[in-house]
């Protein structure tokens, strides 16, 4: 095999494969690192995944509000997470994946309601779907969380 | 993403509308759509899914599709003369290559 060859067939996936995964953790790290300090200015935000509301609030307003992202892993990771399919068990690259979406879904969510001037988000639900992907109808082009919920705004601040 | 919907209806996923008492149900109300992935952004959320991370316009596409679905339903329930949609849910299936059918379905109800 001549060297030109061996370059296009080793060497370009093998660059591909590197530079993806480079990139990706760095990616991945800056999205936690955001997510952190994003959920630290939210903290005190009264969030809650029931219905029921202590009896002293008074609600004037209330809308639903939905927050969703679609993310997908890199290619490497899911080379990775291939071989793991052969052998069975925990699948530790797609766990940082899924946490980081359902973190960001839920971290527009309330966001947005805070933004909009509301003081509390209850009955939060939170889905996960697969987006097939186009060209080969395999594997995973994206998963998207969804996270949603009603925002209330109250009579008198709390 | 927030959920716009007109003046004159509430939408929750809550059994009742915070603050408010039902007086009226008009039943099941819903709303779907369909939608295939854009050549352009799956392009582009082809390159994106090399290192990963979030592809953005496949996020914005299911954002639209899912206010489309919501508008639908509650354009059912207004043609009702409901005034609020109590229990809303969401659902997703990818039906075939590449498409998703986005569904919101919920209870159509006169609230005072």
């Amino acid at each position: 095999m001549d060297p030109i060859t061996f370059i296009f067939n080793f060497g370009i996936p093998l660059a591909v494969l590197m530079v993806a995964y480079i990139v990706g953790t760095l990616l991945e790290r800056r999205h936690f690192a955001s997510i952190r300090s994003r959920e630290a200015s939210i903290r005190g935000f009264p969030v809650m995944t029931f219905d029921r509301m202590p009896e002293e609030w008074q609600v004037r307003k209330s809308e639903l509000f939905a927050g969703s992202v679609v993310v997908s892993l890199d290619y490497f990771k899911r080379i990775i997470a291939g071989i793991r399919g052969i052998f069975g068990g925990r699948i530790k690259t797609y766990e940082p994946l899924l946490d980081r979406a359902r973190r960001e879904a839920m971290l527009r969510l309330i966001e947005q309601a805070r933004a909009a001037g509301f003081d509390a988000v209850i009955n939060v639900r939170l889905e996960t779907s697969r987006i097939a992907n186009a060209n080969s109808g395999e594997g995973t082009a994206g998963i998207e969380m969804l996270a949603f919920g009603t925002a209330v705004k109250l009579e008198s601040r709390l | 993403m927030d959920l716009r919907t007109p003046q004159s209806i509430i939408i929750s996923n809550t059994e009742t509308i915070p603050g408010k008492k039902i007086v009226e149900f008009y039943g099941v109300v819903t709303g779907n759509t369909v939608r295939a992935k854009h050549v352009g952004r799956d392009i582009m959320a082809g390159l994106k899914n090399i290192v990963g991370g979030e592809l953005a316009g496949y996020t914005e596409l299911l954002a639209d599709s899912r206010q489309e679905a919501t508008d639908r339903m509650v354009q059912q329930a207004l043609s009702m003369g409901a005034n609020a949609v109590v229990n809303v849910r969401f659902a997703t299936s990818s039906i075939t290559q590449g498409a998703s059918e986005l569904f919101a379905y919920g209870t159509a109800v006169r609230v005072r």
